[in-house]
């Protein structure tokens, strides 16, 4: 029976790389999402902002693997059944990012004190003006360090992208264990990938939140 | 689009979804309650245990939080094997999931016990409470207050979590829909229904919290400020 080998760590560090590869489709279009989620959560249409509250509810009351499967079977039925699983992965995971991402960003924007949408309002700038110049500016500074620290936990739920065929880290050490079945070592080094991914990932979001000093406020 | 949606064929189901729902719930009380208990006594030991101790449950943290939950449920499970214990796939993840939660709890709990001014404590002092009273009325039970909300969110979020225990064949609620998506071929049916339920078991554990909230710190309202 073979033991684990370099072989085995090649395959694990390409499987990173498509970890890392769905932790940025997920990030970018969670953001773009989000950032539309986010806006539409302060709108001042009502209904706007009732479907954006209703879209956030359902996205954090469901698991992120029930959304996976549900994205991966409807999309079969939708006549889609010859996609690569990295679309099905990544849309799942963008839902998913886009449903925290803009409950995080509402949160910094209305952290920005009221007064400054009034001073704006004041100098006669226009709804998007005062939101683009003088609001988001500063609800970026606040968003920095929780935008980073929910970046950890898109790696670590691209783990979850398995379930719908899709080889990346875990997966990858779950396909090593099928075949030479040494889990400890084989889940301990697929850990330590994540970690190196992950850790400096929470440090940077630590150094932030410090820099700012966010949370002395 | 000529797709026939037919949530009937899982009718007949009905108990086994039930039967996941329990299993579903139970793992995550168990895991609730233990993770509340251990990662109270992490947040006691990080905050003023011994130098070696508090690198110690700081690495634990540390190791947790920046490790998908899946690889952590892989290790429990398949380690335990490896060991020559034989543990049933529940016990497995139960195991997994209080390890995991401990971790995050502590993360809050450390934030509580900061949050506690040195004055609270020198005030204690001054009343002529000891240590152990000290800990208990001025720094944890306001700090767990403060946190209480973010506890909640982790909570249902570990509610949430507990669906990855199906990747090691746990009977719960996403494992049951996994076994009936291939017995009736109704897979997006099944999913949706599921997914439904898993929202409304988040409102009812949210609103389950509150409820406790309420029972538990009753101290805020009596004296009307906000702690």
């Amino acid at each position: 029976m073979p033991t684990f080998g370099p072989q085995h760590l090649w395959f694990l560090l390409q499987a990173a790389g498509w970890t890392l590869a769905l932790s940025a489709i997920a990030f970018i279009g969670g953001g773009l999402l989000g950032f539309g989620v986010a806006l539409a959560r302060i709108s001042q249409n009502r209904v706007v902002r009732g479907l954006a509250s209703a879209y956030v509810q359902v996205v954090q009351g469901t698991p992120l693997l029930i959304l996976l499967f549900m994205i991966y079977f409807g999309l079969a039925i939708a006549g889609f059944d010859q996609l690569p699983a990295l679309i099905a992965a990544g849309a799942g995971l963008t839902i998913y990012a886009s449903g925290f991402l803009g409950e995080i960003w509402r949160g910094c924007i209305e952290a920005v004190p009221k007064t400054q949408w009034e001073a704006a309002e004041c100098l006669a700038m226009s709804r998007w003006q005062r939101l683009t110049r003088v609001v988001l500016p500063q609800a970026m500074r606040l968003a920095t360090a929780p935008t980073v620290g929910f970046l950890v936990q898109i790696v670590k739920n691209t783990s979850l992208a398995s379930v719908v065929g899709f080889v990346e880290l875990s997966q990858a050490g779950k396909l090593i264990n099928n075949s030479i079945f040494q889990p400890f070592i084989i889940f301990v080094t697929v850990a330590m990938f994540y970690f190196a991914i992950c850790y400096p990932l929470s440090a940077w979001s630590r150094g932030l939140e410090r820099r700012l000093n966010v949370g002395r406020r | 689009m000529t797709y026939q949606f037919d949530f009937a064929s899982l009718l007949p189901y009905w108990r086994d979804f039930a039967a996941g729902v329990w299993l579903t719930l139970q793992l995550s009380a168990v895991a609730t309650v233990l993770g509340f208990v251990g990662g109270a006594l992490c947040a006691i030991a990080r905050a003023d245990g011994p130098p070696w101790l508090k690198r110690l449950v700081g690495a634990y943290v540390e190791v947790i939080r920046n490790t998908p939950l899946l690889v952590q449920i892989f290790l429990v499970y398949f380690g335990i094997a490896v060991l020559g214990l034989r543990v049933d796939a529940t016990m497995a993840a139960v195991l997994a999931l209080v390890v995991n939660v401990v971790a995050y709890t502590c993360e809050i709990m450390r934030a509580g016990i900061e949050s506690i001014h040195k004055a609270q404590i020198e005030a204690g002092e001054c009343l002529g409470l000891n240590r152990r009273q000290i800990y208990w009325h001025v720094v944890l039970r306001p700090a767990i207050e403060r946190v209480y909300p973010a506890l909640v969110s982790q909570y249902v979020l570990l509610m949430l979590a507990s669906s990855i225990c199906s990747q090691i064949s746990a009977e719960e609620l996403t494992a049951v829909a996994n076994r009936i998506q291939s017995d009736t071929f109704r897979s997006f049916e099944t999913y949706i229904v599921v997914g439904l339920v898993y929202l409304a078991l988040s409102f009812v554990v949210r609103w389950a919290f509150w409820g406790f909230g309420l029972l538990v710190f009753t101290r805020r309202r009596k004296l009307g400020t906000a702690l």
